[in-house]
């Protein structure tokens, strides 16, 4: 039930984009999250998109991960 | 008088049913044991032993990317033949058609199994349709059987799986169900994922070519995937089954699709695979047999028969953890073949 | 795939496990409190990595598991209405309350319908207006806020045969009731990732101010598991409590704040009974008085249903409250299986019953 997937945008239409995973496609919602743009990564959640994925701290994260595991 | 749909009155057997068969059904299966329209088709086989099979289709929807129902219905039970081994020879079809289904749509469902029928160099020598009225049936169902002859010697089946043979995948796994999935209402997913639906025959030829009875088993995973055909193989066995995660082949729309809709891609429908189970003496040579076929460019050894624990398929995940993987519990996706 | 597959790195992995080794000197507890960490644990085979003294307890953190069965029986008396097309997420079709379960129902000729999102149930409302919508709203703070949303257009557009059936429920007031009910040992928790991508962080603050245990908010590959499950030792070995935030690429501490505003303006706590736990107060939801409209309970005037007993032998309660596993229930594998489900647990794709039955109940 808390399956939140990050995805795509690559398309917005209003306040619904079209997301894609894999070469998937779907129409999400924008309602609950602020400015989106072409090009971010949004975590899927029931047709909305519930947050927006920081690929920094995605990058900041790895990097830690990496120190911690070698 | 030309109808556009098909009416109760084409399964009635009277005139216009024979006008449908001759000038529907013969016309797009049309071969010399068919043409005779006698009640039973009659031909020779050359001794030893024969494999019989039967299937229904009703897959929903009817027509879908990389395929549709007939198409199914001919490389369906093609497969089922080949994994004992056998050559396929000749298939029988049996129609029930809801009152109102198009003309034009069987046209092209007849088309699709001749096209296939072709394919796997088999024919489909007898028949019989039905049609039922409106609501009593969803459009189209299809009913193959069919016979082949096993060449001498072959042996195959679970029964000779031991310690130590390979488990192979002859390619990327998933394609059928998701392309089915795709198309359902309220899933509401684009993807450019096709059915895989093939027929395997020659495939299996070449593999046997090889390796003989070095192939211990195959299996086509079907309903359930991969992950159900091998838990087949264990239950009440005196062995079990270790697979990779990581040597899994898997295309990214299938990968993406079962992520979205929270489905493992290991319990996916195949159409056009097979797993096949092998002495470790003739891994090589099969698998470089299956990946010089069109059909199975993908094929890889994903894992092992092992002695412990015995009767459970166990996955070693990318991270080098394992889980056990089950039986399909709960409901099967309907109507995907 | 993308921001997937990295963080699945054997190599990583390997390395947080050792280092997870060399933290863990006698038995730790640590609660995983979100269904969807259960089952990424088992997906990963991550139990069997562990030490043998670290033990991961599942909690109440799947919002089917803890629906009691007064709502499923007023559910499918909705179904039963006039006119009423039952719209929910799969997940629930199959859970048993004392009159059967929608499945059941469907099967008996109830317009019951499985969707993806909420956003299809309006969709239905909109496109046939003789037909009462009703959305049997399950989940915790990761849906509620979508619903919220739904609600609010409805609103907004005038939409009049759509309603709610909201049985949604809230994350920390049954972390609370745990703590204060003492019966668990649980010596740090993984918080659950995307219920905290809308809630932050600060919710989470008084467990480790007012109890003392750690907590890491986790994402959901294997390598957030296991740097979580790092952190949550390191917190324990240097005697330390605070909430951390592990998942910092979805989770800010002060969340989600557009998606909180849209929650706020349409729900607001109430109390709430947990199945197999009991009520726990402000635990969970109800539509504020000027979107009330929209409320199923009050249009349908839905009478109450009882709260019936679990089946005799059924332990799902105390393996919500983390107090036993599935393996010590005497249903378990035998009475109650995926396809004869006594319990909740069983029946839910994120229930501790269904991971541990489906990983072939022989863990540890």
């Amino acid at each position: 039930m808390c399956l939140g997937i990050p995805t795509k945008i690559v398309k917005i239409n209003g306040s619904i984009a079209e997301v894609e995973i894999g070469g998937i496609r779907r129409k999400v919602s924008l309602d609950l999250i602020e400015e989106a743009q072409v090009g971010n990564y949004v975590i899927l959640h029931a047709g909305f998109a519930i947050a927006k994925f920081d690929e920094e701290e995605a990058e900041e994260t790895l990097r830690l991960l990496e120190e911690i595991g070698i | 008088m030309n109808p556009e749909k098909i009416l109760l009155a084409h399964g009635s057997g009277g005139k216009i049913t024979h006008r449908l068969i001759r000038e529907v059904f013969l016309e797009a299966f049309r071969n010399e044991l068919l043409e005779k329209l006698t009640d039973s088709a009659v031909f020779h086989v050359d001794q030893g032993k024969l494999a019989y099979t039967t299937d229904a289709y009703v897959v929903d929807p009817i027509f879908f990317p990389g395929g549709d129902i007939g198409r199914l219905a001919v490389c369906g039970t093609v497969n089922d033949l080949a994994m004992s081994g056998a050559k396929p020879l000749y298939l029988s079809a049996g129609f029930i058609i809801e009152e109102g289904f198009g003309l034009a749509e069987l046209k092209i469902i007849l088309r699709s199994m001749r096209e296939a029928a072709d394919e796997a160099g088999v024919k489909i020598i007898c028949g019989d349709t039905k049609v039922v009225p409106k609501g009593s049936a969803d459009k189209i169902f299809i009913t193959t059987s069919g016979l082949g002859l096993i060449p001498a010697g072959i042996e195959i089946s679970p029964q000779q799986i031991m310690v130590g043979d390979n488990v192979i995948i002859s390619g990327t796994i998933g394609e059928h169900g998701i392309a089915i999935l795709s198309q359902r209402e309220g899933l509401k997913f684009s993807s450019n994922i096709s059915s895989d639906v093939a027929p395997l025959n020659h495939l299996v030829a070449s593999m046997l070519d090889v390796a003989g009875n070095g192939i211990h088993v195959l299996r086509d995973p079907t309903r359930g995937g991969v992950t159900t055909t091998l838990n087949e193989f264990v239950q009440g066995a005196a062995f079990g089954i270790k697979i990779y995660e990581d040597k899994i082949p898997i295309i990214d729309g299938v990968q993406g699709a079962c992520e979205l809709l929270g489905l493992d891609p290991l319990y996916v429908a195949n159409e056009g695979k097979l797993v096949a189970v092998v002495s470790r003496d003739f891994v090589q040579a099969v698998l470089s047999s299956i990946q010089r076929n069109s059909l199975g460019v993908n094929a890889r050894v994903i894992g092992e028969v092992v002695e412990e624990p015995k009767g459970i398929v166990s996955l070693v995940t990318r991270i080098g953890g394992t889980r056990i993987v089950g039986m399909l519990t709960g409901e099967q996706l309907p109507r995907i073949c | 795939m993308r921001y997937l597959d990295e963080f699945q790195n054997p190599k990583i992995a390997q390395g947080l496990i050792k280092a997870i080794e060399g933290l863990v000197d006698r038995k730790i507890v640590l609660m995983e409190v979100c269904g969807t960490h259960t089952v990424a644990i088992f997906k990963h085979g991550l139990r069997r990595l562990f030490p043998t003294s670290l033990k991961l307890l599942s909690g109440p953190g799947c919002p089917v598991c803890v629906t009691p069965t007064q709502n499923i029986d007023a559910a499918i008396w909705l179904s039963k209405q006039k006119e009423v097309v039952l719209t929910t997420f799969g997940d629930m079709m199959r859970v048993p309350g004392a009159t059967g379960s929608l499945e059941k129902q469907r099967a008996e000729g109830a317009d019951i319908r499985v969707v993806y999102s909420v956003l299809d149930a309006l969709e239905l409302a909109k496109t046939n207006p003789a037909k009462k919508v009703v959305f049997l709203g399950v989940g915790f703070e990761t849906t509620s806020p979508s619903i919220a949303s739904a609600i609010y257009t409805a609103n907004h557009e005038v939409i009049n045969n759509f309603w709610v059936y909201v049985c949604h429920k809230l994350v920390p007031p049954a972390m609370r009731a745990l703590l204060e009910s003492g019966e668990a040992r649980i010596d740090g928790f993984i918080c659950p990732g995307h219920v905290s991508t809308i809630i932050g962080s600060l919710p989470y603050e008084f467990i480790a101010g007012e109890f003392g245990v750690p907590c890491v908010i986790s994402g959901f590959e294997p390598l957030d598991i296991l740097q979580s499950v790092y952190m949550l030792l390191n917190q324990i070995k240097e005697k330390r409590a605070e909430v951390q935030v592990q998942y910092s690429r979805c989770v800010k501490p002060e969340g989600n704040e557009k998606a909180l505003s849209k929650f706020n303006e349409v729900f607001e706590p109430a109390d709430s009974n947990w199945r197999g736990i009991g009520v726990i107060p402000g635990s969970g939801l109800r539509i504020r008085q000027e979107y009330s409209r929209y409320d199923a309970s009050l249009h349908f005037e839905v009478p109450t249903h009882q709260v019936t007993e679990e089946k005799s032998g059924c332990i799902c309660g105390e393996i919500l409250r983390g107090i036993a596993t599935p393996l010590v229930c005497p249903l378990f594998g035998k009475a109650c299986t995926p396809e004869e489900p006594v319990g909740a647990c069983m029946v839910s794709s994120e229930g501790t019953c269904a991971a541990y039955y489906k990983d072939g109940g022989i863990i540890e």
